[in-house]
């Protein structure tokens, strides 16, 4: 990662342009050409540098929810149960934490009371306890990382 | 939370995008040549998503791990019931703090309500900003518990299912 690579990141976390040529104008602001642009991003998103590229959708403004969730793993089924969890399209992203309860997990679902009815499945398909965490309240968010 | 009814160019045009932008000159342009649809319409409507909220940012996101942010903690907190939400907000508002939650605790197992999640470049650095907000908590907490996080299992992000 080169200083170029450092200003794309911090400057467009968020406002990436909504225009016919997005990459012409990070490429004015950045000092490169719009070609070096899309192939900077190609690389980054190629070597894990980025784990995303583009717009970030917020299921709940169109009636959707999004619920952490958390199962206590026996240590021996952690693989198989990271597998079999992983392969629900409604995980978002899923962790694992040094505690008794050792997975946590994202549920993110289209109409929200799909919910409930997801966590089962993924009870079904362990074998092991889910314990949901939805948000009763979300207070101010900050997703940015400068580097 | 008031609620956005998509239209059908608007789910397809979400299902198109969910996994990324292209990366060519015209991206707006082939997503268009995708949904049968014309650029502008692409346009009118992404920023349409982005007024209303149902995109909360466009965007490069950082793998924070590579970016030396190794150790993340869940902080969670007991803390007072009638302070909870005061509280929460005060913690939410410290600059380190990426995301902040009030949530059901379970019972004997989980007696944490508050979630704050914090990230540092070394183990010092979360452990600082852990004393912080205890601090600011203050007697209304009366336990709490740090999950660092060990691992990333998936990180895909919402995926609505493709239908017509």
């Amino acid at each position: 990662m080169d200083s170029i690579d450092r200003d794309l990141i911090n400057r467009y976390q968020g406002d990436f342009p909504i225009c016919a040529r997005p990459y012409l104008q990070l490429a004015e602001e950045v000092g490169c050409s719009e070609e070096e642009v899309i192939q900077r991003i190609s690389a980054m998103l190629e070597d894990g540098t980025l784990t995303r590229f583009g717009p970030l959708y917020d299921v709940e403004v169109f009636g959707g929810q999004f619920t952490l969730a958390a199962i206590e793993v026996p240590e021996d089924r952690f693989d198989e149960v990271t597998e079999i969890v992983n392969s629900f399209s409604e995980v978002a992203h899923n962790y694992a934490r040094n505690h008794q309860l050792n997975m946590w997990f994202v549920i993110a679902c289209e109409v929200a009371n799909q919910t409930d009815e997801v966590v089962q499945r993924i009870e079904q398909a362990t074998g092991l306890k889910v314990y949901p965490f939805p948000k009763e309240k979300e207070f101010y968010i900050n997703l940015r990382f400068d580097v | 939370m008031s609620q956005i009814e998509l239209t059908e160019l608007q789910r397809r045009l979400i299902v198109e995008t969910q996994k990324g932008l292209p990366l060519v000159a015209n991206p707006y342009a082939q997503i268009a040549e995708q949904l049968e649809c014309t650029e502008q319409q692409v346009i009118d409507n992404m920023q349409l998503l982005q007024e209303q909220g149902v995109v909360r940012r466009i965007g490069l996101v950082p793998n924070h791990y590579r970016l030396g942010y190794v150790h993340n903690a869940m902080t969670v907190w007991d803390v007072d019931d009638e302070y909870a939400v005061e509280l929460g907000e005060r913690v939410g508002a410290l600059e380190f703090v990426s995301h902040c939650y009030l949530r059901p605790r379970h019972l004997p197992l989980w007696p944490y309500h508050l979630f704050a999640m914090v990230h540092g470049k070394t183990e010092a650095e979360v452990e600082l900003q852990i004393t912080q907000i205890r601090e600011l908590l203050g007697d209304h907490c009366r336990q709490a518990d740090r999950l660092y996080s060990s691992k990333i299992l998936k990180k895909t992000g919402m995926r609505l299912k493709s239908k017509s």
